[in-house]
């Protein structure tokens, strides 16, 4: 683990990948409604360049990005993403997640399509905000990899 | 459908999973889990199931080998029995 984690080549190449990665789990996000993938995918590829940046960088640099408190706040904001979006449409006189009843635009099937992105951004956040905290939740504390070196 | 394509994939998805369960390394059967998963996502895609075999590849091949490698770290390493 530790010879893994002083490796140049590896941590350049981490530092320089987890954008992309990043980037592709927003792409996936996005086509989830015309094509393969979704929110939850999303947020698994977005969730696991946080976790490879954690995984080389140490757990203490990762929990710097990504802190329990804002572990917290982002499952609980993209779960409140979801049921706003769903209750939106009852309180316009739909059914849950009935996206055109929610008369924002002329088109119903534009709104319906736009709702659905929200609604994937919602699950996609939740997600990769609940796999952040598995891996650190599992993950050794950084006292014991050391003791376990020496 | 490849039927050449799909009788390997499965040949090899079921020599995997007898040797993720036969082995006595705990990280060698976690390795080959996600061999495992690879080759499930391959063959969920070669059945026109492109969904499935991306939920299979993040999920089953990236996801769940973390978090064993992870547990792993905390334990002991060998199988008992």
């Amino acid at each position: 683990m530790s010879k893994i984690q002083e490796s140049v080549i590896i941590r350049t190449v981490v530092r320089i990948m987890v954008p992309f990665i990043e980037l592709f789990a927003l792409y996936v996000i996005m086509h989830g409604a015309s094509g393969p993938g979704g929110g939850f995918q999303g947020g698994v590829i977005f969730g696991a360049a946080i976790i490879l940046y954690a995984m080389i960088y140490g757990i203490a640099e990762g929990k710097k990005k990504m802190s329990d408190s804002l572990d917290r706040i982002l499952a609980s904001a993209g779960l409140t993403i979801y049921a706003a979006t769903g209750l939106a449409c009852i309180v316009f006189g739909g059914m849950f997640l009935q996206y055109n009843a929610v008369p924002l635009l002329s088109d119903p099937a534009l709104v319906s399509k736009y709702l659905i992105d929200l609604v994937e951004i919602g699950i996609g956040i939740t997600v990769l905000a609940v796999m952040i905290s598995l891996f650190f939740d599992v993950s050794p504390p950084e006292s014991d990899v050391e003791e376990a070196k020496e | 459908m490849i039927w050449i394509l799909d009788i390997t994939m499965l040949f090899f998805l079921v020599i995997c999973a007898i040797a993720a369960i036969s082995i006595k390394d705990l990280l060698s059967a976690i390795i080959i889990l996600s061999a495992y998963s690879l080759i499930m996502a391959i063959v969920w895609v070669e059945m026109h199931s492109v969904d499935v075999g991306f939920t299979e590849a993040a999920v089953g091949a990236g996801i769940t080998t973390v978090l064993f490698i992870a547990t792993l770290a905390r334990t002991e390493g060998r199988s008992e029995d």
